[in-house]
């Protein structure tokens, strides 16, 4: 028998049912980007399946009113959660000029929006730890009650900027996040050739913060994990490093072949635990997901998506003479 | 003799140094079992075992770093920067470090490392993929910037940069990867660094440019000539060391000079060209030298690109405007 694991976290049935709707949304939008660039019409994919369950669990921890956010490049579950919508996600997708991350000028998976209070990325991995330190400092100076909380892949947890953002905020005492999504691969690089370290968390003791490992295809202990360090944070105790576990169900991107690097029967393998598949038996077995919810769930995301991608491809392009504006201040 | 596209051509240079000199390791992100992102090192690894040519973890920096730790001890590193607009990540390892050991150390240390990268507009990939960031490179004493406009030159210049003893940065320019074929020679070669080619020779106007606008320059001096205007053509090969005699030359031959770069207008390689002919050179002069450019902005995105990038007809323009001063 299935056990209720949400309540005793302070999560509705409601609360539960609107987390698997954010998660599909994230797996649903991702399928229709590769099916548009597979047809010709948007021109590249970096995916985030395998990952929503960790994305959507953690960002549902969040104050999703004040507190900021530096994503990485596979967290469509984290922005849709906070706030973004399917719209500016195919927007962004198809290079728009009312993209409103950046106007269709940066590659897509750049996140950034002020109004969510995002932090938009910048292309080499991990520059967005130390960018994520610097709210976290501010948040303290100016004594604002806000989390800062960044996301990266367990192969950014290699950069300098990884040791010198979470060294900093360490020593600081800062309310800074880190929330590694390992999902087994840096593009073609497996685990264990990008770290000798049994668990990425572990790093954490090389700061003297608390690091845990928790499984990322289960939202709920993801939602338990980061609802916890945000409270440490809260309460002027420092910085956390999590890791959640996954696997990356995807190729790299739209341009890469994973055949050349990892076998059929391995990704077979992960799909068995995919947490959207888990997360919804979990619902179905204790009746919250009934039937006629899934496939009334099911009707409204692809209706959201066909308005979605069909208004994006529609936008308008940037106007060319446009890039001269905004290279100063005006 | 083989045909070979330019990526191939580096492959080959690659495989002929590993070969020739076992000090020689290949590393960088990808590089190894999947090849490279753009497959320039493509069976480089299962050819020469997992400790010269190998994945390093994702992190610019700590490759730069690993690079010069290495040469250190004897080896001939040759690092990939996965695209040349990361290049910002490992900055410090290139400016800050390996450029100035030799000098710092009197001439006791010495980098031999060659850090190649693909660079260069006209693939639809935008701003941080695509940036001509060379200006930046050859404006660092220490270093010795390359940027091969044809598959023959590539191979020639890869294995030059590999056997030299100071670090080079090898720029690759994306749109000349797999765009046309080249007889290459299937043994080692090299082609000097520092030394510009003229491929096109002409007696009313010189045009200088390197990687992709040397084919730019080529199709303008095509056209010119139906207007009876006989254009001779430099490529650089390197930009740092500038090559300034061969430009010299040409220009006190025909007076006039067009100077042709695909990064922004300032700050750029072809100021300072422009500043060697007039110091060098301008009593002979008929005209000023003009320059053809991108303009100062942001890389541009994929529907500006077209337009922003120069193309052999504002070449056409400027040189027009050299003969009509």
């Amino acid at each position: 028998m299935t056990i209720n694991r949400h309540e005793s976290l302070g999560l509705s049935d409601q609360d539960v049912l609107e987390l698997y709707r954010m998660m599909l949304l994230a797996r649903r939008v991702d399928e229709r980007m590769w099916l548009l660039n597979r047809a010709g019409k948007i021109p590249f994919v970096v995916s985030c399946q395998g990952q929503e369950a960790q994305q959507v669990g953690a960002a549902f921890a969040l104050d999703r009113e004040k507190d900021y956010t530096a994503p990485y490049y596979r967290d469509v579950g984290v922005v849709l959660a906070l706030g973004m919508t399917a719209r500016e996600l195919m927007l962004q997708a198809f290079a728009k000029a009312e993209d409103p991350n950046s106007g269709g000028r940066q590659m897509p998976g750049h996140f950034g929006a002020k109004k969510l209070r995002m932090l938009s990325g910048s292309s080499p991995v991990t520059t967005q730890v130390p960018h994520a330190v610097g709210i976290g400092l501010a948040a303290k100076i100016e004594k604002k009650d806000i989390v800062s909380f960044v996301t990266l892949g367990e192969g950014s947890s290699n950069q300098g900027d990884f040791h010198e953002g979470l060294n900093f905020a360490s020593v600081h005492k800062l309310p800074v996040i880190v929330m590694v999504e390992n999902n087994q691969y840096a593009i073609s690089i497996p685990l264990k050739k990008q770290v000798a370290c049994e668990k990425i968390s572990d790093r954490a003791l090389g700061y003297g913060i608390p690091g845990i490992t928790v499984d990322g295809n289960d939202p709920l202990a993801v939602y338990q994990a980061v609802k916890q360090a945000a409270d440490r944070a809260r309460a002027s105790e420092g910085p956390t490093l999590i890791e959640t576990v996954s696997y990356r169900l995807t190729p790299h991107s739209s341009d890469d072949d994973d055949s050349v690097y990892r076998n059929k029967e391995e990704v077979e393998e992960a799909k068995k635990k995919d947490g959207v598949l888990t997360f919804a038996q979990y619902l179905r077995d204790l009746n919250i997901l009934t039937d006629s919810v899934e496939s009334d769930l099911e009707q409204s995301l692809k209706e959201e998506i066909d308005q979605a991608t069909t208004y994006a491809e529609a936008a308008s392009y940037a106007e060319p003479k446009s890039i001269y504006h905004h290279v100063y201040g005006e | 003799m083989a045909q070979m596209t330019m990526i191939q051509a580096i492959t080959d240079g690659l495989r002929t140094e590993l070969k020739n000199d076992e000090n020689v390791l290949v590393f960088g992100e990808d590089v190894g079992q999947n090849g490279g992102v753009f497959r320039a090192t493509e069976g480089l690894q299962s050819e020469f075992g997992e400790d010269r040519v190998f994945d390093t973890p994702l992190a610019e920096s700590g490759i730069g770093g690993l690079a010069i730790g290495l040469a250190t001890q004897g080896f001939r590193p040759v690092p990939e920067i996965q695209f040349f607009g990361f290049v910002y990540e490992v900055m410090d390892s290139i400016s800050g470090q390996m450029a100035r050991l030799r000098y710092r150390s009197g001439n006791t240390v010495n980098m031999p490392i060659t850090i190649r990268s693909p660079f260069g507009g006209g693939v639809h990939t935008p701003e941080m993929h695509a940036d001509s960031l060379e200006g930046l490179m050859a404006q660092q004493p220490g270093l010795k910037v390359v940027i091969p406009s044809n598959p023959y030159d590539a191979k020639g210049l890869i294995i030059s940069s590999i056997r030299d003893n100071d670090p080079v940065i090898f720029l690759e320019h994306m749109k000349l990867y797999r765009s046309f074929r080249d007889e290459v020679p299937e043994e080692a070669y090299t082609v000097e660094l520092g030394k510009a080619n003229v491929t096109r020779d002409g007696k009313d106007v010189t045009l200088i440019a390197y990687g992709a606008m040397v084919q730019a320059s080529m199709k303008a001096a095509e056209e010119l000539e139906k207007d009876g205007i006989d254009a001779e053509v430099i490529d650089l090969r390197t930009i740092a060391p500038l090559d300034v005699e061969t430009i010299v030359e040409s220009v006190k031959k025909t007076g006039r000079a067009v100077v042709i770069q695909e990064a922004q207008r300032q700050a750029g390689i072809a100021s300072q060209i422009v500043a060697e002919i007039q110091e060098r050179a301008i009593l002979y002069l008929e005209a000023p030298v003009l320059r053809v450019a991108a303009p100062d902005t942001v890389y541009a995105f994929t529907q500006a690109e077209e337009i922003w990038l120069p193309n052999h007809k504002d070449i056409v323009e400027k040189v027009n405007a050299v003969i009509n001063y």
